[in-house]
């Protein structure tokens, strides 16, 4: 399957990743209206984690033996045999926490309605997602890995 | 003849019949069930009384995910009894079931203390989608409850009902509620928020009888504290905990203790027998030994290790410690581990407390490992935590970086987030 990967070397920190996945992720699908009009906004899929001089971004990595999926109290989390792909439901998702509790990395968030996570979904509808295509110095790339 | 027959179709039923398809995609599986849809989320009932979800949301699988995984389900009957040595089960319609592998999936059954006048109507335990349909049924005649137990099933049934309208009393024995997976001071934190949300909570002390009414005894018009106060009330949930359903091993030879025992494959001392789930003690990673752990995604995960074992795929189970992860009264917490240990001493502890975002935190060391956590409301990366605690990592070189604000992968050495966690 295709997945995002972080190249710690070419990463500079500057966020533009999380910005990018916000607006993705949002309602208007404008940078603008997502960061000023729209309340509560949208919050970002993908974690900017920094500890100088070390820095890359971190978001679902779609396991193949995927924690979230076997703790979900509710299937919401499913992972589709096809594409590989992590799916998170949020009609079926009440907000328990139990995959935040157990994802190894950290890449399960709070939505921003409190009542629901967030994560990653691979949001490929125009070839790449948006945190890829916005990465100016290309630390993150989607590409064909190898399970 | 069926090759894998499985008792109980919950969690630990599901986990095992995904598990086995994934090995064996044609030998028979009969799924004996009490419930006809036993499929659903039973953490889920509080969401069901609070009225957030109605059935449908509640099944945790398709329609179809019994068909799709070619699963022979008798619904309605209970497996009354085991004849182990010919490998026969009897249901409770006389009907008898041969099998060559038998997963016992029984889960638990709530454990109700012998009070005077327990056998009136409106006492209720709240474990299921009938306890939960029953309950809803009356909320509307109802104004007062009594919930007995002040653990998560009590405190996941008393936001519901506050939703709903209802005014309710929670009687805890302990000091305080939570106590199996909070310490004092986060377990202060959500009372003030229960308390807020106009619940009453008394602490230290339960019920000892329940009383009728004038007109009628058999219903209930209150309950009598071990105090001797007595609290006015249309509806008392038992809540206190929840105990294995072993009555079925009872005839038999399987060693039970308060579980029925199981090894790392799930098996049990009889061949061809496996148990898992709430009704079996299985492996604690964090404290070494086998122990009940009635927590909902073990009991997924331990259906999915003996369903690899009972379809001949060799998999050890690498086991679950305490953990919980809460939604109530607005106030996300998770904890995992030993949280409030007897002794602090051979402990050392970090933590951060900042009352007016509400926000805690604690992690407990043992010789630079970390042995338990407590978050609220700051939840978030609480999983790279489960993983350094199930791992058994040496946390020594980034200690001071735990409990600061940015602690993410990234503060880990570079050999850690490569091996452990596969990131550069």
């Amino acid at each position: 399957m295709k997945k995002i990967i972080s190249k710690q070397q070419y990463c500079m920190g500057c966020g533009l990743c999380e910005v990018y996945c916000t607006v993705s992720h949002s309602k208007s699908k404008d940078i603008i209206k997502a960061y000023n009009r729209e309340n509560p906004r949208p919050v970002s899929r993908i974690n900017l984690e920094v500890q100088k001089p070390v820095s890359f971004a971190l978001q679902c990595r779609h396991c193949e033996d995927a924690p979230c999926v076997d703790a979900c109290l509710t299937g919401a989390m499913k992972k589709d045999s096809e594409s590989g792909i992590v799916t998170h439901d949020y009609e079926k998702c009440i907000g328990c926490w139990t995959c935040i509790m157990i994802c190894p990395y950290g890449a399960i968030m709070r939505d921003n309605t409190g009542k629901a996570v967030s994560k990653c979904d691979l949001c490929s509808e125009f070839g790449e997602p948006a945190c890829v295509t916005h990465c100016p110095n290309r630390a993150l790339v989607y590409k064909e890995v190898k399970l | 003849m069926s090759k894998y027959v499985i008792v109980g179709g919950s969690a630990t039923g599901m986990g095992a019949i995904e598990a086995i398809r994934e090995v064996d995609l044609l030998g028979c599986i009969t799924l004996i069930s009490e419930e006809v849809c036993p499929y659903y989320s039973r953490p889920m009932i509080s969401d069901l009384v609070s009225g957030k979800a109605d059935f449908n949301k509640m099944k945790c699988r398709e329609d179809n995910f019994w068909k799709k995984n070619n699963v022979l389900a008798i619904v309605g009957q209970k497996a009354v009894n085991l004849n182990l040595s010919e490998k026969k089960i009897t249901l409770d319609n006389n009907e008898l079931i041969k099998y060559e592998k038998l997963l016992i999936a029984t889960g638990g059954t709530p454990f109700i203390p012998k009070i005077k006048g327990g056998n009136k109507k409106g006492v209720y335990s709240f474990t299921t989608i009938s306890d939960a349909t029953l309950l809803e049924s009356k909320i509307e005649k109802s104004k007062n409850v009594v919930v007995v137990g002040g653990g998560l099933i009590g405190v996941s049934v008393t936001e519901a009902l506050v939703n709903r309208g209802l005014k309710v009393t929670m009687v805890e024995l302990k000091d305080h509620i939570l106590s199996l997976i909070l310490d004092e001071k986060s377990s202060e934190m959500i009372q003030k928020a229960i308390e807020e949300a106009g619940v009453t909570i008394l602490t230290g002390k339960t019920i000892k009888e329940i009383i009728g009414k004038p007109n009628n005894e058999k219903l209930v018009a209150g309950a009598i504290l071990t105090d001797g106060n007595k609290i006015d009330c249309d509806l008392i949930i038992i809540a206190i905990g929840v105990i294995p359903r072993i009555d079925i091993t009872k005839k038999t030879n399987l060693k039970t203790n308060r579980g029925i025992l199981v090894n790392r494959r799930m098996e049990t001392n009889i061949a061809d027998v496996y148990s898992a789930g709430d009704v079996a003690e299985a492996y604690d990673f964090l404290l070494e030994e086998n122990r009940l752990l009635p927590l909902w995604p073990l009991a997924y995960q331990e259906g999915k290790v003996a369903g690899y074992n009972m379809a001949g795929k060799d998999v050890i189970y690498s086991g679950g410690t305490a953990m919980s992860s809460l939604k109530y009264f607005n106030m996300p917490i998770i904890t995992f581990g030993i949280t409030n240990p007897k002794e602090i001493k051979d402990f050392e502890i970090l933590t951060k407390f900042i009352p007016k975002k509400k926000i805690y935190k604690k992690i407990l060391l043992k010789n630079n490992k970390i042995v338990g956590l407590t978050f609220i409301n700051e939840i978030e990366k609480a999983g790279i935590f489960f993983q350094l605690l199930k791992q058994g990592i040496n946390i020594k070189k980034f200690k001071r970086t735990l409990i600061s604000d940015e602690f993410g992968i990234a503060s880990l050495p570079k050999s850690l987030r490569k091996k452990i966690f596969e990131v550069d």
